[in-house]
């Protein structure tokens, strides 16, 4: 065999008379890909609208839960260091950090509402607050999106947690159940859920480091930043 | 360009469209006989409505590109053709993707990154090689039904177990008694092992079962081998 290779005289393999040639290879996988891509970006394109309709829709109902149900709210948009009501052009839009603000029916803002993200347990814990920026106090929570444990640690979702967070001071510390009588003297106490402590904790880090990293630009806003809230006052009571 | 293999074996008669249909449905039932698309198996049989609407896009998916590569089987040169199915199925797993996010959108977080996951379940690709690139349309659409039909009834059985288990609900709907402590480990990624591997002992325990009393009734004498038997000894 090898004999026969290194002298030259080398046998043809028979060719295979029904090969595919290659353009007509490159041309399969061209118009295949090209259908492909057609019928996708349709139909992404045809369900867009819906799609963004259904998560602005979800986003004012978290909104409305968290600032209770204000007449109306705007947002407001992280740009050039400060908060401003106009919105950013081109590629920032997309990037800059938001807050809205609520409104009451007599046009006054009653707080923010601001986005947590934090990693928790299993993936991050994502968070709406309604903040008034002024008295430092929360008015509401409520869990966008939790991977967290089944059964055990996605109790962060639960009523018995998250209402518990109305009224608080910021920043906010955690408190084990037994010690849950502090609540009363210390405002900026929430019982952590047992069994669920990292999730629990996350969850409070997540809400003071959001309010750490907002509360200067709130404080420069001027509609509703150091500014006392009057509606809040006789509204917020708990 | 060169001719895909006879699809039938000579003097093999060929299957009906019933067989076709029901193959998947049972006799090969891609989870518990096949043992495909283990991923979404263990992943997302939580809760019974997670099982079923994940059989269901796996299904979509099955029926399109199985119609799909069989309509083209011929066109499509067996050097590219890999490449050609895996993008006519990574196609369709967009497609369902794009479509369960605009019809439901709360499931389509629910089921969160397993639809892409869709795209590498190895039943799939499996039917396309096996079945679609050598049987016409008729015959490969109903295979695909039949395939994904079975896909969802493998994953709602093993959800069944799971969701009475872990939840101790049915669909949602409470049926066990109020003492009843769920099994937050039925719940979780560990569950999916335990709930598919009691499935797997139930069939088994079944199966051995009917071919013992099967064994006794020939040893006996008397006609043997029902029909049910056949279609338990996959």
């Amino acid at each position: 065999m090898t004999s026969s290779t290194t002298s030259g005289a080398r046998e043809t393999l028979p060719m295979r008379d029904d090969s595919v040639p290659s353009w007509q290879l490159l041309l399969t996988l061209t118009v295949a890909g090209a259908i492909a891509g057609l019928a996708v970006v349709t139909l992404y394109d045809w369900t867009r609208p819906r799609v963004e309709a259904h998560k602005a829709a979800v986003l004012r109902e978290a909104i409305a839960e968290v600032l209770h149900a204000p007449a109306r709210a705007d947002t407001l948009w992280l740009s050039n260091g400060k908060l401003s009501i106009t919105r950013p052009t081109g590629d920032d839009a997309k990037k800059a950090q938001r807050v809205y603000l609520g409104y009451d029916a007599a046009d006054k803002p009653t707080g923010y509402a601001l986005q947590v993200v934090e990693p928790g347990f299993a993936d991050p814990i994502t968070l709406l607050i309604g903040y008034n920026a002024s008295r430092r106090e929360l008015l509401g929570m409520k869990v966008l999106e939790s991977k967290e444990t089944p059964g055990i640690a996605d109790k962060i979702v639960l009523p018995s947690f998250t209402t518990q967070f109305r009224g608080r001071v910021s920043p906010l510390t955690g408190i084990k159940r037994d010690e849950s009588a502090k609540m009363a003297s210390d405002r900026s106490a929430v019982v952590m859920i047992t069994g669920a402590t990292i999730s629990s904790r996350a969850v409070v880090r997540g809400i003071n480091r959001t309010i750490a990293h907002w509360q200067p630009y709130l404080d420069a806003y001027g509609p509703a930043g150091g500014t006392s809230h009057d509606t809040l006052a006789a509204g917020g009571k708990r | 360009m060169r001719c895909h293999a006879a699809p039938d074996i000579p003097g093999r008669p060929m299957p009906t469209a019933t067989e076709d249909f029901v193959r998947g449905i049972w006799k090969e039932n891609p989870t518990f006989v096949q043992m495909l698309g283990m991923c979404p198996t263990m992943a997302i049989t939580n809760t019974v409505k997670n099982a079923v609407a994940m059989g269901v896009l796996t299904l979509i998916v099955q029926f399109g590109s199985n119609v799909f590569v069989s309509m083209f089987r011929k066109r499509i040169p067996n050097e590219v053709r890999i490449s050609t199915y895996i993008l006519i199925i990574a196609t369709f797993v967009q497609i369902v993707d794009i479509g369960a996010e605009a019809i439901m959108p709360d499931m389509h977080k629910a089921l969160g990154a397993f639809i892409p996951l869709i795209v590498a379940n190895c039943l799939l690709l499996g039917r396309q090689e096996a079945f679609a690139a050598v049987n016409t349309v008729w015959r490969s659409g109903l295979d695909g039904i039949g395939m994904g039909l079975g896909f969802t009834l493998g994953l709602s059985t093993v959800g069944t177990v799971r969701e009475i288990l872990g939840s101790g609900s049915w669909f949602g709907i409470r049926v066990m008694p109020a003492g009843f402590e769920p099994w937050a480990i039925m719940n979780m990624p560990p569950g999916g092992f335990l709930g598919f591997g009691l499935v797997l002992l139930a069939l088994a325990w079944w199966k051995d079962r009917a071919a013992r009393r099967a064994a006794v009734r020939s040893a006996l004498g008397r006609p043997a081998a029902t029909t049910a038997l056949e279609e338990v000894t996959v």
